[in-house]
């Protein structure tokens, strides 16, 4: 039986899965600080992976009309206008201009822009970031689905089976990110696969291939790590304190994620959970608890019995 | 650049993470400003104030590379004493025909070259003929100037001209015209003069929405100006990249389906200025000129054997009489005008949808509908093929189905996977393209489509003897076919713009192989040597990170397979590199030739000592030190004593809609700009004009990344229509409040053209800017809305009237002004009487139209 | 498929008898899933091509199998974009398979409400039929001076900068020897 680290805690998710000679596990550091929001990400995706258009449907959250991950888009390219004070010069234009600007947020998901301290020079940060599935090393996904559909690779990665796959939709609640979903119309439950067609044979996944700033690098997981940790070392020289990793760690709530981010503002800012956790952490004590009740109701269903012979 | 060329901004993150700063100049806060170091927005149309007065800040604190400046451009030049500057004339240069609108530009010229100015004074009909496109490649043909003061003292040298012309282009002044603050325009000034010089080079980047201007060619001089004096063309990491926006936009202008030109930049004969052979060639060189352009006459015999094959001897003058002849102006916004006046019969539309990327595009589809056939080939049905039946003209009733007559052939196209051939990219880069399948069903290529048309027209005049048929039945017309559908063989035709020796079918190697006496034949001079050694240069694909960082081996660049062009500007007059670290081509002198990281743009053994004799022209002519090879000087121009049609300095006026008087001179406008007065094409009043509040907003146009040009090839797509669903407009949050707007709600923007609605996105990206001593509200708009496709709006365009550019005929089509009101706009013949009615307040009768020149310039 | 192989199939004895008791990793595995492989690994041919959006110039691979485009991504080998494409370069395959692409001639008749089918052999002698006589009606010779002219201006033509310079180069020489003049192009745009 495997032990309560399988469930919380730093391990290798491949090994872990039964995996002997596991290959390195591999992930996504996406670094926003170089996003230009193009997009490549998202179509490079649908068209290798035959993902379903996700309606024409303008959301006036600045450029993003995608909205969020869902079985339809496999990569989400959030956009966040900020709006710092503004600087003297355009103070100055709008006290001529005689009005009252009122500062608009119209990016997700709040007006509320804790650490938006930008340069001093700059009134405006447009902030990008390619949001994917996390491909955490504990998976609540993976962990409720009662069919085998979702599996570990060897490579770490979490993968739906879509000919296994029977709609069921527990592990859309199990996510801590919001990220996987049911598909309209055809039920089974759709998200990012990491390519595993294509990582099996050593290529890069669609949208890391295709992004043409390198802001979704693929390779080997440490690796990403370390190569992340100095681009944050870099930043901080260069002046932008703000940036910061999100998903790196491998004993935060998910025992780190598969694809991590380098961010310049919180998580909330780009509709990020701050602090995810798998809700299967606390399985093991309550699969104890759960066997105590259900030993204790079989013995009343026994006592019951018993107790209606004449 | 990040917005429309995202892949090429690689290049971009690539540079500021190696320490380079990147400064974004755009009205509006784009995807290119979120990554950039400093983000510079200022007013539409002001662009040339903001350049100006970078060059006045380099000449005011003697910031230019000296040394490259004196050597390589004409700073030191002399120029005419009969020259006048906008300075002395409220606006206007010397020379200005009020008659015509245009200058006879005699006292531009370098001294003592007064006597023969090349355009003979016909101002107006090289603008008519859009003859500042054949500059592409080289300057109009002037003769090398001798006069030059090397001190750059004397008061009429171009160094001082330039330096008296920009004097009053002050920080103050581009506050007050650009709105860009004091501050931020010195730390672009400070970045753009420390970061240039001999260790090191600044880029400038443009997107072709610079060329949609009234003064559109002036923009890229002033860059061109700014770039020469601080010693950055012909260098690594300098230079001015044009961003082109369609795959072979380039090779339409190297290879032009244009009117006014042949290929290689050889012009269309004017009926009058090239009656004969001889005037023609003389027309394209200037006999006594430096430099390439001086061998015309080899590659003009060569383009017509390639055209006429044995029909072209001396006898005939190659065929030259078979050329029809131009007598003005017969651009594409003088056709559709023209179609709306019923003169013109049949329209062929090849990928391209004018309907909704054209300006005026009420015009494109009323000239449309008085066609009698069109012919449209496309991928996708597109709104220029459907006009009869959809077109908002139909709503109002301009177009009624029923009583139109323009009979349509939808021909479907083949895409860029069904058939080879060659695109060349921004960078002049040719790139062999393999067919990867056949076509289905009738799509077929361009290439088999007007061979085959060529080939049943040439049946049907097969017996003609008319004169007139003569060229149609003597044209060299046999190219092999092949495939299930007689596919015309693309690389044959590539081997014909090559070229080749006519003897032996050798492939040349070089425009360098061509001859005047019929001995060879070549398509497009510039592109000779893509088939050198018969090898399709453009198909190699050696991997890039096989080969050296200038990555010679993949593809082919025009001319002779150089990347950077003028590199012989990279090293100093010696010819050794500025600076080790900008080595790029350089002086071998142990070798005896020129060598380094790419082709050397000069003639290869050529020492930079090398002086020629008194007299000497041509390439002869050129010194071991004239990097400019092309210039009939052999320098690079700061000042362009011939050419331009508008001036030979960069002058800031204002758009033709502007809703300010030019704060810097009386000429509101540009003097020279192209108009067509008429109902049909009102332009919104200007200062000084009466009623220019009725359009009281300056409005811009541009592209998203998620969409190609008029949509034809995104809005047809679920993946990208996805992404950008529908047709917006982008207000700052103070204009909203203005009028009214809110934020996802309807708005509709109106100008003396059209009325167009569009969701509402309030943003801060935009802002008002104080000018003048007033505000100025921006609206941004894309432009790549119509009624086909998967999604769907109104088109942009539809808000432009028509006035050009009179150096290249192109419209000013990213700014006018405009009103905006919140809610949907009218529909119906209501929405003809509320333009109407607009049209009425602003002043703008049937007979109204704008004088070129101001009244109170030119004093 | 003998039993011990059907049995072995089973991923309940997988998870049982196997390193991956919990199910979740190696056990669940499809055949289906053991049988993937990335798609362009069964092309029968690869294209090397070109984008067709902007100048950029950015290299594609296109790859086909029994006819069918199966997958267009950029080229790793070209140094110009290194094997990276935007929205448009990726939506590649969409523009030249989708089922919105027009794949017969249509041809609308004067005063017609709607389209019809046309043969394509048919529409290219009527448009022949066209020029010729457009040409005939509007010719002139010579200028009021005499000057040749040599020329119609009853045809024009606007193309996309999405052409090939193989297809430019005819287009601008039967034109031109036709004495059509009015020959334009979106770099006029």
């Amino acid at each position: 039986m495997a032990g309560p680290n399988s469930l919380f805690g730093p391990i290798d998710p491949a090994t872990d899965a039964g995996y002997v000679d596991a290959p390195p596990r591999m992930g996504f550091f996406t670094d926003t600080s170089v996003c230009i929001g193009c997009k490549a990400c998202e179509v490079a995706c649908k068209e290798w992976n035959a993902v379903p258009d996700d309606g024409f449907d303008l959301l006036g959250m600045s450029y993003d009309n995608s909205g969020e991950l869902s079985a339809n888009t496999w990569r989400h390219v959030a956009f966040i206008e900020q709006s710092a004070p503004p600087s003297e010069a355009a103070l100055d234009v709008l006290r001529e201009a005689e009005r009252s600007v009122s500062t608009q947020f119209l990016g997700m998901p709040s007006s509320t822009l804790p650490g938006a301290t930008g340069r001093e020079d700059r009134d405006l940060r447009w902030l990008m970031m390619s949001n994917v599935c996390k491909h955490c090393t504990h998976a609540g996904c993976l962990d409720v689905c009662p069919t085998g559909a979702l599996f570990r690779s060897e490579f770490g990665t979490v993968v739906v089976q879509e000919d296994i796959c029977n709609g069921c939709g527990y592990c859309v609640s199990a996510c801590p990110y919001g990220v996987i979903d049911r598909r309209e119309g055809d039920g089974r439950a759709w998200k990012c696969t990491l390519c595993y067609d294509r990582i099996g044979e050593g290529m890069t996944p669609a949208c890391a291939q295709a992004c043409p700033t390198q802001s979704i690098q693929y390779g080997e997981l440490d690796e990403l790590r370390d190569r992340a940790a100095k681009r944050v070392e870099v930043l901080h020289q260069r002046g932008v304190p703000e940036a910061r990793l999100y998903g790196h760690d491998p004993t935060d709530g998910v025992g780190g994620d598969g694809a991590f981010f380098l961010l310049l503002d919180e998580p909330e800012v780009y509709g990020l959970p701050p602090d995810p956790v798998v809700p299967t952490r606390d399985l093991p004590s309550m699969w104890k608890h759960a066997g105590v009740a259900a030993l204790t109701m079989a013995a009343a269903v026994a006592v019951a019995f018993l107790g209606r012979r004449p | 650049m990040a917005e429309a060329h995202p892949v090429g901004f690689q290049w971009v993150m690539e540079a500021k993470k190696r320490g380079a700063t990147v400064i974004h100049v755009d009205p509006r806060f784009t995807r290119t400003s979120a990554v950039a170091d400093d983000y510079v927005p200022l007013r539409v149309g002001s662009d040339i104030a903001f350049l100006g007065g970078v060059i006045n800040y380099i000449l005011q604190n003697e910031l230019d590379f000296r040394e490259y400046v004196v050597a390589y451009t004409n700073a030191a030049t002399i120029v005419s004493e009969d020259f006048q500057d906008t300075e002395d004339l409220g606006g206007l240069f010397s020379g200005y025909d009020e008659e015509t609108g245009a200058y006879t530009p005699v006292s531009w010229q370098y001294q003592g070259h007064e006597e023969h100015p090349p355009s003979r004074g016909e101002g107006h009909i090289q603008r008519d003929t859009a003859a500042g496109l054949q500059q592409e490649v080289h300057g109009p043909p002037v003769p090398a100037g001798k006069n030059r003061d090397e001190t750059l003292q004397h008061p009429r040298c171009v160094y001082q001209i330039l330096k008296r012309h920009y004097a009053r282009y002050t920080p103050e002044v581009v506050e007050q015209v650009c709105g860009v603050s004091q501050k931020q325009f010195q730390r672009v000034c400070d970045a753009w003069t420390t970061n240039s010089g001999r260790d090191r080079t600044t880029a400038l980047v443009y997107s072709v929405g610079w060329t949609q201007h009234s003064v559109g060619v002036q923009y890229i001089r002033s860059g061109a100006i700014i770039q020469l004096l601080l010693g950055n063309m012909g260098r690594p990491g300098g230079g001015i990249m044009a961003l082109r926006g369609h795959a072979s936009i380039q090779g339409s202008t190297d290879i032009p389906t244009l009117f006014n030109l042949l290929p290689g930049y050889l012009p269309m004969p004017h009926h009058k200025q090239h009656e004969t052979f001889e005037k023609w060639v003389d027309a394209i060189r200037h006999p006594t000129q430096k430099g390439f352009w001086n061998n015309a006459r080899t590659y003009a015999v060569s383009l017509l054997k390639a055209y006429f094959g044995e029909f072209a001897t001396e006898e005939n003058d190659w065929g030259y009489n078979y050329l029809p002849r131009l007598t003005g102006d017969h651009g594409t916004y003088r056709q559709v005008l023209d179609m709306i006046d019923g003169k013109i019969k049949g329209y062929f539309l090849l990928g391209q949808n004018p309907a909704v990327g054209s300006a005026h595009g009420r015009a494109q589809r009323l000239g449309m509908a008085n066609l009698e056939w069109l012919v449209v080939r496309d991928l996708y049905m597109i709104e220029s093929a459907t006009f009869w039946k959809d077109s908002p003209e139909i709503e109002t009733g301009e177009i009624v189905t029923e009583e139109c007559a323009t009979e349509v052939f939808f021909m479907p196209a083949a895409s860029h996977v069904e058939k080879e051939g060659t695109f060349t990219q921004t960078q002049r880069m040719l790139q062999w393209r393999e067919k990867a399948l056949d076509p289905p069903g009738d799509c077929r290529s361009e290439l088999w489509f007007f061979y085959h048309l060529g080939r049943l027209v040439r049946e049907r005049i097969a017996t003609s003897t008319l004169e007139r048929d003569r060229g149609m039945r003597n044209i060299a017309w046999s190219y092999p076919t092949s495939g299930p559908h007689n596919d015309p063989d693309a690389s044959a035709v590539l081997k014909e713009i090559n070229g080749y020796d006519i003897a032996t079918s050798r492939p040349l190697s070089s425009y360098t192989e061509l001859k005047d006496d019929g001995s060879t034949s070549c398509g497009c001079w510039i592109y000779s040597g893509v088939y050198a050694d018969g090898v399709n240069q453009a198909a190699r694909r050696k991997p890039g990170s096989e080969q050296s960082w200038v990555a010679p081996e993949w593809g082919w660049a025009w001319p002779a397979n150089r990347r950077i062009l003028y590199n012989r500007a990279s090293a100093d007059p010696q010819g050794v590199p500025w600076s080790e670290k900008k080595a790029y081509v350089w002086w071998d002198a142990e070798k005896g030739e020129w060598t380094g990281h790419d082709n050397p743009d000069f003639e290869k053994t050529k020492p930079p000592s090398f002086r020629p004799e008194e007299g000497a022209v041509g390439v002869a002519g050129l010194r071991g030190d004239d990097a400019f090879i092309m210039q009939g000087d052999g320098k690079g121009w700061l000042y362009a004593p011939a050419g331009l049609i508008d001036g030979p300095l960069p002058t800031h006026y204002e758009p033709a809609e502007s809703p300010l008087r030019n704060p810097l001179y009386a000429q509101q406008a540009n003097p020279t700009r192209k108009v067509y007065d008429r109902p049909d094409n009102q332009l919104n009043p200007a200062p000084p004009e009466a009623h220019s509040q009725v359009f009281p907003y300056v409005f811009t146009t541009s592209r998203l990344t998620e969409h190609h040009t008029a949509g034809g090839m995104s809005r047809q797509l679920a993946y990208l229509s996805e992404l950008q669903p529908a047709m917006f407009v982008e207000v700052s949050p103070a204009l909203a409040e203005e009028r009214g707007l809110r934020h996802m709600g309807w708005a509709h923007v109106i100008t003396g053209r059209a009325a167009v609605e569009a969701r509402v996105l309030v943003t801060a990206r935009l802002r008002p800017l104080r000018i003048d001593g007033r505000t100025i509200h921006q609206i941004w708009l894309p432009y790549h809305w119509g009624g086909s496709g998967l999604v769907t709006g109104d088109s942009a365009n539809d808000l432009f009237g028509i006035t050009l550019d009179p150096n290249v005929l192109i419209q000013e089509s990213k700014v006018g002004t405009c009103d905006i009101r919140p809610g949907r706009r009218p529909t119906g013949p209501a929405l003809l009487d509320y333009i109407a009615d607009y049209l009425r307040r602003a002043g703008l009768d049937a007979s109204h139209y704008a004088p070129l020149e101001t009244p109170g310039a030119g004093e | 498929m003998g039993v011990r192989t059907w049995i072995e199939g089973w991923p309940v004895y997988r998870q049982l008898t196997g390193t991956d008791p919990l199910g979740r990793g190696h056990a669940a595995r499809s055949a289906r899933t053991d049988a993937l492989t990335p798609r362009t690994q069964e092309a029968d041919s690869v294209a090397r091509s070109v984008c067709p959006y902007c100048a950029v110039g950015c290299g594609q691979r296109v790859f086909v199998k029994d006819g069918e485009v199966i997958q267009i991504e950029g080229d790793p080998d070209s140094p110009i974009s290194r094997g990276r494409l935007c929205p448009k370069g990726s939506a590649s395959k969409s523009l030249v398979t989708s089922d919105r692409r027009i794949r017969t001639v249509l041809y609308r008749r004067p005063y017609a409400t709607d389209w019809e089918e046309l043969d394509l052999d048919r529409a290219m002698e009527m448009i022949a039929d066209r020029v010729v006589k457009a040409r005939e009606e509007t010719w002139e010779d010579k200028d009021e001076d005499g000057r040749p002219l040599n020329r119609t201006l009853g045809i024009s033509s606007l193309g996309g900068a999405t052409l090939d310079n193989e297809e430019n180069y005819l287009i601008k020489k039967l034109f031109t020897a036709l004495g059509a003049i009015q020959i334009e192009n979106q770099a006029r745009i």
